[in-house]
């Protein structure tokens, strides 16, 4: 086990922790200099840290430095208790309950702290989660599998194209809802790629995060799974989504659409936001109750799953800003851009002095397409001369679709042809809800 | 971490004589009571092993830490707690000292000594709550208690007071126990459903949880007859105790106990047949908790668990003060347990460089300062005492640089005495704003009003805390008179005691002048009013 090298120490402390023999864990005494007597257990250094000081956590529950300058004398009086981890029993099986798959991905939303060194680590078998998330064993059969540990900022197409096999695999084996935990930095654009991935989908699959890990008090990583897991288990939809809190209560969990949904907050609990759109439904955690919004698409184990799940990297999103130099444009058509999804201002507007360089991308029969960076509302090129132009050159506007989704999407059709007037019809194509010709009033 | 607080903590460390550490680390401190949005409290030692010297006994400082402030609790309902978070990461300084304080004065001193020490720093915020005491108070055979909040030092030594005679009283109890042979595994969870037995009871409390499905159970409490309102300290009793852990662990909104009963809405007949159903004999007590089933059930096992504890030990509890130094159970004390790294915050070094440099510039300790005032303002090495001991020392340096030809043992008099006997009388001085403060003095300083005058003033503005000086001068009609105003008030009086002016010639003058004063008094300088009397029986006269 890591926890017993001498983890993060280097340099002069390590060399005298190793002459010494002390491990970490170990119970020490520093003498300093001047006669004073620090003991405590050896703590793990930061793998970034200098390599002159020594961290003891005290009696107390503190933990300190002390200079290797400083020390005079370093003993080892005592070893500490091993860090020892007993195995949870598995969960009662509650008969009658829906099976519901939990596919990890990573990110901290089943994991446990060691209160000695703070390391957090993974929980993940069902007799892990039941005894942190005890709720569950309740509510659904829960089956899981560890797919992969990856930060969500390291997920990329590859990891998509997994995790839709393993949920079609999971479905095959009548999952009544499939649950995926992964970190919330690129959680809504996992959500568009398996919203196009999956199509004609029988159950729910829901991806659910937390925004503060469990190590905290305050972590909503629980409570997010316990929603999660309930309407993958409970609610009549069908479709892919994220379920995340609705507010800064832990009160309400809803499940916004997968190719409409985006993070709008570093850190808030309610971070998810679905765009130009509701919810498709709500769980209330203290009543269990679950509400669902109109004409959302039902379950029906009768439906046969569609899998495409194969993404071209060639896609490019492209944010438009004062001063932007053109040759970004350029640039991203020389590297072998299929496709480009701008990021304009307002109702989809760039500066004129990029139009040279989109009118030679279209050109070069790269597609342009146009999205919003206000995040809300619909892009309408008609407006303004600007818009205009732009229309006249061949920039295609994508209405209402995200700029996150979009440029997933054009990962999706990417893939699937080659001709570039193809690319541009499928974008247009409605196929995962992700864009709607009919702007609705939103809930606030 | 903020640099500031940090310099501020060691800068207190160096003058308790405490060591500072070479790394700060900072921890995280479970707090589920909610006063911390994140559920825990930052928290780093900055130093360890100093000392003090109070009255000639040196008192060990194990520990400095700095931490961040909770949220401030201002109320709450059966089912919440409301906090204020607006004192929620202010940085505070935690000061721990050594076990070594024997009785409850030495404890108010030791504390008001470290007071001090933390005012010199003149970084320590005004105000009631600014400076809290966390006491820590165990007695022989006892245990060791936290009371928290106890925001007087005068409360100190009335809390720990309080807190031996619990401890003690908690101890008689358990051995008035044992003599009737009772035993913690003869107090068993098994709890009545008496739903039926209460269902016509005239109580509001037992109605309203009824009609909302809930259930009143029963426990009986063998041999626990008449302790259960044992007090303790003034109006907590065994009975109390249990009743708050209820409320912590059961969320319920109280408990009824057998000493208490018949009242509240249950009558003699509902305890007889409680007592019947639960087998009572005549020595047993019982306890009723009536909410939901779950909250009534949880409710019930935390008065097992307190009255389990009652047979054995002085249970160890976190608990909060009252204003009048009595406590209230908090929450159960925590361990070492609760302490885990704080990982979004990297270790600060602290550097020889910084030390030297706070070191170089280490503010002076009270009696320094006050020598030090005493000489640069003449003010009696009393009074400057007593400034440096208030709240008021930054103030005070303020207004007579600013309010000039204002004597500075003036202004110190009325920082320090006059506000004191003010709260004496029931004024609301907390209420005073250091603006209105230096306004009045400036009023003084510029001679609209009379240096006599302040007091009023002052008073005025406690109650009145968004007036401003000038209008607490008219409203009380303070202002100086003008020297025409006064001739005519002096032609006046002298007209209107004729003879006595006649009668004794220059020699009026004292008597006169009480006269003048009685009516100008607070408006006028006596010593303009002297000088304008004289010349006007100087003219009587010729």
């Amino acid at each position: 086990m890591t926890v017993l090298a001498l983890e993060g120490y280097h340099g002069g402390v390590l060399q005298k922790l190793r002459k010494s023999r002390a491990k970490i864990g170990s119970i020490i005494r520093l003498t300093s200099k001047s006669g004073e007597v620090f003991e405590g257990t050896l703590i793990p250094r930061s793998e970034y840290s200098d390599p002159t000081h020594i961290v003891l956590k005290m009696k107390n529950g503190y933990n300190v430095g002390i200079s290797l300058d400083r020390t005079e004398k370093l003993e080892v009086i005592g070893e500490g208790e091993k860090p020892h981890f007993t195995k949870p029993s598995p969960p009662a099986n509650h008969a009658g309950l829906s099976k519901v798959a939990i596919i990890s991905t990573g990110g901290t939303i089943a994991s446990r702290v060691d209160y000695r060194t703070g390391a957090v680590q993974p929980a993940l078998t069902a007799a892990d989660l039941a005894s942190v998330v005890p709720e569950l064993s309740s509510i659904a059969k829960i089956d899981t599998h560890i797919l992969f540990s990856e930060y969500s900022e390291n997920i990329g197409p590859t990891h998509w194209k997994g995790m839709a096999e393993e949920v079609a695999k999971k479905i095959a084996n009548v999952a009544e809802g499939v649950v995926i935990s992964h970190g919330t930095d690129t959680l809504h654009y996992t959500a568009a790629a398996l919203s196009f991935a999956l199509a004609n989908i029988p159950v729910p699959v829901l991806l659910v995060g937390a925004q503060r890990s469990s190590d905290r008090p305050s972590s909503d990583a629980a409570s997010n799974l316990t929603g999660a897991v309930a309407l993958a288990a409970r609610a009549d939809i069908a479709t892919v989504g994220v379920a995340m809190h609705r507010d800064l209560s832990d009160h309400i969990i809803v499940a916004h659409q997968g190719t409409r949904v985006r993070k709008c907050h570093t850190s808030r609990r309610d971070a998810f936001r679905s765009i130009n759109s509701n919810p498709l439904a709500s769980y209330d955690l203290k009543t269990g109750e679950i509400e669902l919004s109109k004409g959302v698409a039902k379950r029906d184990k009768s439906r046969k799953l569609v899998l495409e799940s194969r993404f071209d990297q060639h896609a490019c999103l492209i944010k438009f800003y004062p001063g932007m130099n053109p040759g970004m444009i350029d640039s991203a058509v020389s590297t072998g851009a299929r496709g480009i999804v701008l990021e304009g201002t307002g109702l989809g507007h760039v500066s004129g002095h990029l139009f040279d360089s989109v009118k030679k991308a279209l050109k070069q029969e790269v597609p342009v397409f146009m999205t919003s960076q206000t995040i809300w509302g619909r892009v309408d090129m008609n407006v303004y001369n600007t818009g205009r132009d732009l229309l006249n050159l061949g920039v295609t506007p994508l209405e209402d679709m995200i700029a996150e989704t979009a440029v997933v999407k054009l990962m999706w059709v990417a893939a699937q042809t080659k001709s570039a007037g193809k690319i541009r019809d499928m974008m247009l194509q409605p196929v995962a809800g992700e864009m709607t010709s009919r702007t609705l009033v939103e809930a606030s | 971490m903020n640099p500031e607080a940090l310099d501020v903590a060691l800068t207190m460390s160096m003058l308790l004589h405490a060591k500072p550490m070479d790394e700060v680390h900072v921890m995280r401190k479970v707090v589920i009571d909610g006063s911390n949005t994140t559920g825990f409290q930052r928290t780093a030692v900055i130093a360890l092993n100093g000392s003090i010297t109070v009255e000639g006994v040196e008192v060990p400082i194990e520990q400095v830490t700095l931490e961040e402030d909770s949220g401030r609790k201002t109320g709450d309902t059966k089912t919440s707690v409301i906090f204020r978070i607006d004192r929620l990461g202010v940085p505070l300084i935690e000061v721990s000292t050594g076990p070594v304080i024997h009785d409850p004065e030495q404890a108010g001193k030791v504390a008001f000594a470290i007071g001090r020490i933390l005012r010199a720093t003149k970084e320590v915020k005004r105000g009631l709550g600014s400076i809290r005491q966390d006491l820590n108070v165990s007695i022989k055979n006892g245990a060791l208690i936290e009371v928290k909040g106890v925001q007087e030092l005068e409360l100190v030594s009335k809390a720990v007071g309080y807190e031996v005679q619990r401890q003690l009283a908690l101890l008689e109890i358990r051995d008035e126990l044992r003599q009737r042979n009772v035993k913690a595994s003869d107090i068993k969870e098994e709890f009545v459903d008496i739903t039926d037995i209460l269902s016509d009871s005239e109580s509001k409390i037992v109605q309203s949880a009824l009609n909302q499905g809930g259930a009143a159970l029963a426990l009986e409490l063998p041999s626990f007859k008449g302790l259960l309102k044992r007090e303790l300290i003034p109006n907590v009793r065994l009975g109390t105790e249990m009743a708050k852990r209820a409320v912590f662990w059961g969320r319920v909104g109280g408990i009824f106990h057998s000493d208490e009963l018949p009242a509240y809405g249950i009558d003699s007949n509902h305890v007889e047949e409680v007592a019947k159903k639960l087998g009572c004999g005549d020595l047993d007590g019982f306890v009723i908790v009536v909410d939901s089933l779950e909250n009534s059930k949880d409710g019930l096992r935390a008065v097992v668990e307190r009255a389990r504890e009652a047979v054995e030990r002085v249970p160890e509890e976190t608990r909060a003060a009252n204003p009048d130094g009595t406590t209230v159970y908090l929450r159960p004390r925590p361990g070492a347990a609760r302490m885990y790294p704080e990982t979004d915050v990297p270790p600060v070094q602290i550097g020889q460089d910084r030390l030297e440099r706070l070191w170089e510039n280490l503010p002076r300790m009270p009696e320094e300062l006050a020598k030090e005032l005493g000489t640069n303002h003449s003010l009696s090495p009393k009074l400057a005492t007593q400034l440096v001991d208030s709240d008021y020392l930054l103030l005070f340096e303020q207004i007579v640089a600013q309010a000039k030809g204002v004597a500075p043992s003036f202004v110190a008099t009325i920082l320090t005495e006059s506000l004191r006997s003010l709260q004496r009388e029931q004024v609301p001085v907390d209420n005073l704003q250091e603006d209105q403060l230096r306004r009045a003095f400036d009023l003084v300083s510029k001679g609209a009003t009379a240096k006599e005058s302040v007091i009023d003033v002052l008073k005025w503005l406690a109650f009145h805390p968004d007036g401003v000086a000038e209008e607490a001068v008219d409203m009380l009609n303070l202002r100086m008179l003008t020297k025409l105003d006064l001739e005519n008030i002096i032609s006046k009086v002298v007209e209107s005691n004729q003879t006595l002016v006649q009668e004794n010639g220059s020699k009026a003058l004292g008597r006169m002048m009480n006269l003048v004063m009685g009516e100008v008094r607070g408006r006028a300088d006596p010593r303009q009013v002297t000088e304008l009397l004289r010349s006007r029986l100087e003219q009587v006269r010729t």
